[in-house]
């Protein structure tokens, strides 16, 4: 099985944010970088899918050149080649765009299966993977916390809210985004490391690829949650401030 | 325990950007393992005064040993990478970074540079994955600063040696299944690979230690020890071959205790930032507090570049073992003063193991000791720059 990876870099989570002049975006030239979290559990559930059943696990990733580091993780960590679309400014192109970038490149890798984490830590649409999906003409699962393979293709367990899931059988190809927690992360080993620096990294570009950026969504201003803190003080005796904090707590605040 | 935020480093000097993709990703490798296998369970062991034996294989299956090392399994890293694990393991504590020292550098090193091809076949895959386990027997209990008098002889007898004396203070002696035992032979002092069970050789532990609580020391008996001749290092004669380990093993030494300022270090600066006193502003809010913090982050920024360099040099092939002294008895006062100094933030909770600075200090006194002392790497400094030698 061929497995396709979609990793992206994302500012190390901790760091200390700053907004930049053009408030858009934040300072990001000082900020250590790691990989998205969600597409680390992809990864690594490619890479046991490729131990369990063979085949080829390849990165592919869309960003500036330092997100090369997170592709020499990637390979360190066991995948087999990676693809790079070198992009320094990602910013310029909406979702829709991210996604074309990733579809040109994925369509080149003929993958059996593509894998991606369920949502980015830096802008968290949430929507890559399945836009890169309804692209690619090929069907998608989302919130995935396992994969098996079965004759025909794979069976899914998704995610649900209040403690649902859903099993589903889908063939292959197909795209699925994967649910941070789900397996066990591996180091990368020293061996692994220095091995990766022989491993194929393909270089791809948006004018190569033939995508131009002419984003419909644009981000108008990224700011600090305000954190206003309000202390209302609830008049009259004891009775009356309990109800007027229940109905609070049921119609203003919506917990009840 | 502590509500820390994820240790991000210390890097005061944007060192970060010295360092190229390879060096970023062993040093991330190092530090998850660190903070995911290691400080989960240091306390404890510290406390109960034993080795974390879990992490024996996994840093095997990492390639933490002999990781500077090429050939047989070994990982071949460069001397910078080798540094960068180094101080991410002792980050964690001076324990597992000795054990990994041990292991590496004067039992793996000496067996690839000394060693016969069949002791390297024989012990090099193992020791790397750590399904074995090696010591290094050099100090007696006579003979620690001057080595040159040991009294551990070996005599020929027919075709086989026979081992006579006693070492003390070998990290990992009693868990090893290989010991480099140093001895004077008719011909000078030779290198011995001395097997676990072997007639004649037993270990035992030292206890009672207040320092390095997380490692194994023990000491080593030779009581008319018969050896093959095989069991010999064929290229180690003379004292030179076991202070060149030495020289390997200070040089991780020198970035090692880096790791533990580090951690010292930024547990008292997060912690003057939190703690409140006085009209309920953070201590960090004094003006005394900020100087030993200022000392601090410039004793500690210095200590880094040293060791950066060293390593630059040292992959280069021109680090002397001169300049490995240097490394060796500035980082380890550094870092000790560090912790001193950070354990006196934190007041009364620095002497608690809630807190890892108390742990890290008493480590440091015996890393300040081991591996050539703090008063023989002084003389060798003032040899190097006077051409005369004052250890007699």
């Amino acid at each position: 099985m061929k497995i396709l990876v979609a990793i992206k870099q994302v500012p190390s989570r901790d760091s200390q944010l700053k907004v930049s002049s053009s408030g858009r975006w934040m300072e990001d030239a000082d900020l250590s970088a790691e990989i998205n979290e969600p597409d680390a559990y992809a990864l690594e559930e490619a890479l046991q899918l490729k131990e369990k059943h063979g085949g080829e696990v390849v990165a592919l990733c869309a960003g500036p050149a330092r997100a090369s580091q997170t592709i020499r993780e990637a390979l360190a960590k066991g995948a087999d080649r990676a693809v790079h679309v070198e992009e320094e400014d990602l910013g310029r192109f909406d979702l829709l765009g991210v996604a074309q970038l990733l579809a040109k490149a994925a369509a080149e890798v003929k993958p059996d299966l593509i894998l991606t984490g369920l949502q980015s830590d830096d802008l968290g649409y949430g929507q890559t993977g399945v836009i890169l999906a309804e692209l690619l003409g090929l069907p998608h699962s989302t919130i995935i916390m396992q994969v098996e393979k079965t004759e025909a293709g794979i069976r899914v367990k998704r995610e649900l809210e209040d403690g649902w899931f859903q099993h589903m059988t889908m063939p292959l190809p197909a795209v699925l985004t994967i649910q941070s927690g789900i397996n066990k992360l591996r180091y990368a080993t020293l061996m692994g490391i220095k091995k990766a620096k022989t491993k194929e990294v393909k270089q791809l570009s948006a004018d190569g690829l033939g995508v131009t950026a002419a984003p419909k969504v644009s981000l108008e201003r990224v700011y600090m949650p305000q954190r206003a803190k309000q202390t209302t003080l609830l008049p009259g005796t004891a009775k009356e401030q309990a109800a007027k904090l229940a109905e609070i707590l049921k119609f203003e605040v919506r917990v009840l | 325990m502590r509500n820390m935020p994820t240790f991000r480093g210390v890097d005061y000097l944007h060192l970060e950007s010295l360092l190229n993709e390879q060096e970023l990703l062993v040093r991330n490798t190092a530090r998850d393992f660190v903070e995911k296998d290691v400080l989960p369970q240091i306390r404890e062991c510290y406390r109960d005064g034993r080795f974390p034996h879990d992490l024996i294989r996994k840093m095997g299956d990492l390639g933490f040993y002999g990781a500077n090392l090429e050939g047989y399994g070994c990982a071949g890293m460069s001397n910078v990478e080798y540094g960068l694990l180094m101080q991410e393991l002792e980050r964690g504590d001076s324990g597992v970074r000795s054990f990994c020292s041990v292991q590496g550098a004067l039992v793996m090193y000496p067996i690839l540079t000394y060693g016969s091809e069949e002791h390297k076949q024989r012990w090099l895959p193992a020791l790397q994955k750590g399904e074995a386990i090696g010591c290094f027997g050099l100090t007696e209990p006579g003979f620690g600063s001057n080595p040159a008098g040991m009294t551990t002889t070996a005599r020929q007898d027919g075709a086989d040696w026979i081992l006579n004396g006693e070492k003390t203070w070998i990290t990992n002696g009693t868990l090893a299944d290989v010991a480099l035992v140093w001895a004077r032979s008719p011909e000078g002092i030779r290198g011995f690979l001395v097997e676990k069970g072997t007639k004649g050789y037993s270990s035992s532990d030292i206890h009672g230690k207040m320092s390095m609580r997380a490692s194994v020391t023990s000491s080593l008996v030779l009581s008319d020890c018969r050896l093959p001749a095989s069991a010999m290092l064929p290229g180690a004669q003379g004292l030179k071959s076991p202070l060149s380990c030495l020289t390997q093993a200070r040089y991780g030494i020198g970035w090692g205790v880096v790791g533990a300022a580090m951690e010292c270090y930024e547990t008292a600066r997060h912690y003057s930032t939190v703690r409140k006193q006085f009209d309920n502003r953070p201590i960090a809010s004094h003006q005394l507090v900020q100087e030993k913090l200022a000392d601090m982050i410039t004793e500690l920024t210095k200590a880094q570049l040293l060791a950066l360099h060293c390593g630059r040099l040292k992959d280069q092939g021109k680090l002397e073992p001169a300049h490995v002294s240097m490394l060796k008895r500035n980082n380890v006062r550094a870092a000790l003063d560090i912790a001193r100094t950070s354990r006196d933030l934190l007041g009364a909770n620095g002497i608690m193991d809630e807190y890892p600075i108390m742990r890290h200090m008493c480590n440091l006194e015996t890393v300040k000791t081991y591996e050539g002392t703090d008063h023989i790497h002084t003389l060798v400094l003032g040899e190097r720059v006077t051409g005369v030698a004052a250890y007699k």
